[in-house]
């Protein structure tokens, strides 16, 4: 017995962001602002074909249309979007071979970080495409890939080399105008990954990218891309860190993953951007549309941890167009402090014998609020369709929030949709029975979290699952008495 | 002119027929003008997703009924739960039916809204509870607050009882093409106090009606309410039923509501609980068949620690109906040892029908038990095989388990007609006979 409440709250609260430091590289950034001339601008930067700065503006023009959504259970200072530059490139950018050759300065970074390239390289037999201020550093383990042709590159790369399957793929899961922040997203994306993985062909390990977020009032603008062919397997994985700022700064991806006839696609998140401090101050507006499309017999699995970022705004969605598609979606998502999260998911069954399955776990604490948000559709079509959901809430103290906002929509008789939510703490009986055996309570505490989010971590890879409850710890540890 | 314009250009009209010292006329004023800003709620509104009025406002309502229409007492009988002996306060196209009603002033108030705003000794009452409960921010509530004049007042003093149940009886005759009613009932049910009321809207021919009502529930310490809502009106009859129920300490409060007719019917009903130790019960039964539309809105607002809340809602569509089920219970921060539950279970029978659920929690306190289920499926085959195979007809079996599906709902009905009434509704809506009641 070793924390009263009273100390594990402080303790919490002066838990600095760890992974807060700020790495000096020149970067090559444009002036702040947003008008057709930057969209253009970026579009040359990049080297694009007409057709993609003519898709630039398409989407620009319809962004300056649109109005800021304010539906989202969040309360937040808008972004000014003509102060934020969008575009941000490491300056040395030259081809590496080995890590050797890489900016000492970046390394160390990464070392900070705690990813270790070699390390992951050896024994997770992980490719990382490292993308740093929104242009990809370094590649490993494409050369495996190649030979079972399988594309795994940066998408302004895939736009110069493959511009047949960008052209073909991109936006049409997540149309150009489909919200205010992916039409901002699909005008002036700066970069992002491109996988490609072939009819038939499983991808032999994890593909993986780290996003960070570095040059002071750089808007982070990813675009994420993968297509699996029919029968292919893939297992994407994505981790973030940020360093700490005062100033808030935004993120507003677009992931779009395509599972034909008979594919699969894992995708996985740890998210654990820059939550801003103890008084609220600083973070990250993290505004992202993720969304998937199954056709025939396809299978896409969303699997988030979200510790991070002030104000999350997010809900992986899976379109299940093709009869007998199954979508997936298990969630953490952590509030603390001032934190603000509003996440769940879209399962939209259109084809018939669709299965969707919802895991979200909820845990707030400080004085955060944390919302479950998602939509359960049967079109009239779609017989047999079966969804369960599963939102459950944790409370750590009574300055929080939980919410659950749920929307089901069925109009088809034979469906078959479950839903049930509950918020609790965690029980006196549950830490005494503990404390009885002699576990601690902070030990105790620990082992419940990790039981309440079992379902989610035993989905995350081998990897990730590690790193994911490391993050639990550091987010959670001594905020239950 | 649209049906707003035609409301508000009427108030002036309305109001001259009334005593304007009356401090209730500022209370209908700020009403009026807030639905002259706000309008009929549209489905751009989060809380009307689901549900459009845009039919209703294309209707020429009439506002004011123009003549009286005497009923003889054995065609309105069956309306009545006439198996026991209740007080009735009847109105026939909005009117007082003096007839038809039975009111008492002996130990309790069970009397009319009308009275209780002209009599000295009614007034403190008035100034004490009258729209102390219903939202002055809601656009239809509002509206009805505005032409507030008539209704049910009901008042049990502390301790006291009244000797049998209460019924109000909303009866349309038919006689205006297109009519509209504002009924605006009050009760108030003091502390240890116990009340049973049956509130049961009956339009008469196929003429359109559209009902506004809205009711306020006060429960003092101790006190009991029970309030059923019997739905099963005409399938031109559109109501919305707006209730708000204040509970004090250790109350308890239980509406049912039985939707199986009508053509649109939205029902909010809000709880909130402004003490310790209270009861909430919120329970439901929807069959729907047709084009029917129901959609239930529930709010249960946890102030103070210690509550109970319940709510269990059952819903059967059928053809081309729309059920909607919103359900929302907010928990506030010192309102710690809530126990929360909300159950919303739905059978589809048909592809053309729809169910919109939206269930949610608002929680800001951390140590409570709240949960909430929703179901939405099919009857169970086996169960059906397992009927079918003992020799009970497919169309007795299905309604077998309806009846079962729902019956989680009556047992609570702790009038025993009452359920018995329900029980032959529900097997009327079915189409069939199972020889029993449960």
């Amino acid at each position: 017995m070793a924390y009263t409440e009273e100390e594990l709250k402080k303790e919490l609260e002066t838990k600095e962001y760890e992974y807060g430091f700020y790495t000096d590289i020149e970067s090559d950034t444009l002036p702040k602002g947003l008008n057709e001339d930057i969209v253009i601008a970026i579009s040359k930067k990049k080297n694009e074909p007409e057709w993609m700065t003519e898709w630039r503006l398409e989407a620009f023009r319809a962004w300056q249309e649109m109005e800021e959504p304010e539906w989202a259970n969040v309360t937040y200072k808008k972004p000014n979007f003509q102060d934020i530059s969008y575009y941000s490139a490491p300056n040395k950018k030259p081809k590496y071979n080995s890590l050797d050759e890489v900016d000492p300065e970046l390394l160390d970074t990464f070392k900070k970080l705690g990813i270790s390239i070699d390390e992951q390289k050896k024994l997770a037999g992980v490719a990382v495409d490292i993308v740093m201020d929104s242009v990809s550093v370094a590649t490993t383990f494409k050369k495996t890939l190649a030979e079972k042709g399988i594309i795994f590159c940066s998408i302004s790369e895939a736009i110069q080399e493959h511009p047949e399957l960008v052209k073909k793929h991109l936006g049409t899961v997540v149309p150009k105008k489909d919200n205010f922040y992916a039409a901002l997203n699909s005008a002036v994306f700066s970069d992002g990954s491109f996988c490609y993985i072939p009819k038939g062909v499983r991808c032999p390990m994890e593909l993986s990218t780290y996003f960070r977020i570095n040059q002071a009032g750089t808007g982070q603008f990813e675009r994420t891309l993968v297509v699996a062919d029919e029968g292919s397997y893939v297992s994407y994985l994505e981790g973030c860190t940020a360093p700490s700022r005062d100033e808030n700064q935004l993120h507003a991806a677009v992931v779009e993953l395509i599972a034909m006839d008979d594919a699969e696609i894992k995708y996985s998140t740890v998210q654990n951007w820059f939550p801003g401090d103890k008084e609220g101050k600083g973070g990250v507006f993290n505004f992202v549309t993720k969304r998937g499309l199954c056709e025939k017999n396809a299978k896409i699995s969303w699997t988030q941890v979200e510790t991070g970022s002030a104000v999350t705004w997010k809900y992986p969605s899976c379109v299940l167009k093709g009869d007998n598609s199954i979508g997936e979606f298990y969630s953490i998502a952590v509030t603390n402090n001032f934190q603000q999260a509003d996440t769940g998911t879209k399962m939209i069954h259109l084809g018939k014998n669709t299965k969707s399955t919802i895991i979200s776990k909820g845990i707030s604490a400080g004085q955060s609020q944390n919302s479950y948000r998602g939509l359960v559709q049967v079109s009239s079509r779609a017989d047999n369709a079966r969804n369960f959901s599963q939102c459950d809430s944790l409370l750590m103290g009574n300055r929080c929030g939980a919410h659950t906002f749920p929307y089901i929509e069925v109009k088809n008789k034979s469906a078959q949709i479950e839903h049930e939510a509950t918020t609790s703490k965690i029980g006196e009986d549950q830490i005494f029975y503990c404390n009885q055996r002699g576990i601690d309570t902070e030990k105790a505490i620990a082992l419940i979290v990790n039981g309440f989010s079992k379902e989610v971590l035993n989905k995350l890879p081998m990897e990730f699952a590690v790193e994911a409850q490391k993050l639990l710890e550091i987010s959670l540890e001594g905020s239950v008495g | 002119m649209d049906l707003k314009e035609k409301l508000v250009s009427s108030f002036l009209a309305f109001e001259d027929g009334l005593d304007l010292d009356n401090p209730v006329h500022e209370v209908r004023s700020a009403a009026i003008k807030n639905f002259e800003e706000k309008g009929f709620p549209s489905k751009k509104e989060e809380a009307w997703k689901y549900t459009s009025l845009n039919s209703i406002q294309k209707v020429d309502f009439s506002i004011f009924p123009k003549k009286e229409t005497a009923l003889e007492y054995k065609d309105i009988k069956k309306y009545f739960l006439h198996e026991i002996d209740t007080y009735k306060i009847v109105f026939v196209d909005g009117v007082y039916s003096s007839y038809l009603s039975e009111t008492t002033h002996d130990g309790v108030d069970v009397c009319l809204m009308s009275s209780a705003f002209s009599k000295p000794m009614f007034r403190q009452v008035i100034e004490v509870y009258f729209n102390k409960a219903a939202s002055k921010d809601e656009s239809l509530t509002s509206l009805n607050t505005a032409f507030s004049k008539e209704g049910a007042y009901i008042y049990i003093p502390k301790n006291k009882m009244p000797k049998k149940p209460i019924q109000i009886l909303h009866l349309a005759t038919g006689n205006e093409a297109a009519l509209m009613l504002q009924p605006r009932n009050l009760v108030v049910a003091e502390d240890n106090a116990e009340v049973q009321i049956i509130e049961r809207h009956q339009s008469l021919t196929d003429n359109e009606v559209f009902t506004n009502s809205v009711t306020e529930i006060f429960a003092g310490k101790d006190a009991i309410v029970d309030y059923y809502k019997v739905q099963n009106d005409a399938s031109t009859a559109s109501l919305v039923d707006n209730t708000y129920i204040s509970q004090k300490d250790s109350s308890v409060v239980r509406v049912h509501t039985f939707s199986l007719g009508g053509k649109l019917i939205r029902n909010n009903l809000n709880f909130y609980q402004n003490g310790e130790r209270i009861d909430s019960t919120l329970k439901g039964v929807t069959i729907l068949g047709d084009k029917q539309h129901v959609d239930h809105h529930t709010l249960v607002h946890h102030a103070q620690p210690n509550c109970e809340s319940h709510q269990d809602y059952k819903g059967i569509f059928g053809d081309s109906s729309t059920g909607v089920f919103n359900g929302k219970i907010i928990v506030d921060k010192i309102a710690q040892k809530t126990d929360a539950f909300q159950q919303n279970n739905n059978i589809l029978l048909s592809d053309k029908a729809t169910i919109n659920s939206k269930p949610q929690l608002e929680i800001f306190a951390d140590d409570v038990k709240c949960s909430h289920g929703c179901t939405i499926g099919q009857l169970d085959e086996d169960a059906l095989f397992y009927l079918r195979s003992r020799g009970i007809p497919q169309k007795e079996a299905k309604a077998l388990l309806m009846y079962a599906f729902a019956n989680n709902v009556l047992e609570s009905v702790r009038i025993p007609e009452l359920k018995a009434r329900i029980n032959k509704l529900i097997a009327d809506k079915l189409g069939v006979r199972v020889g029993f009641d449960l």
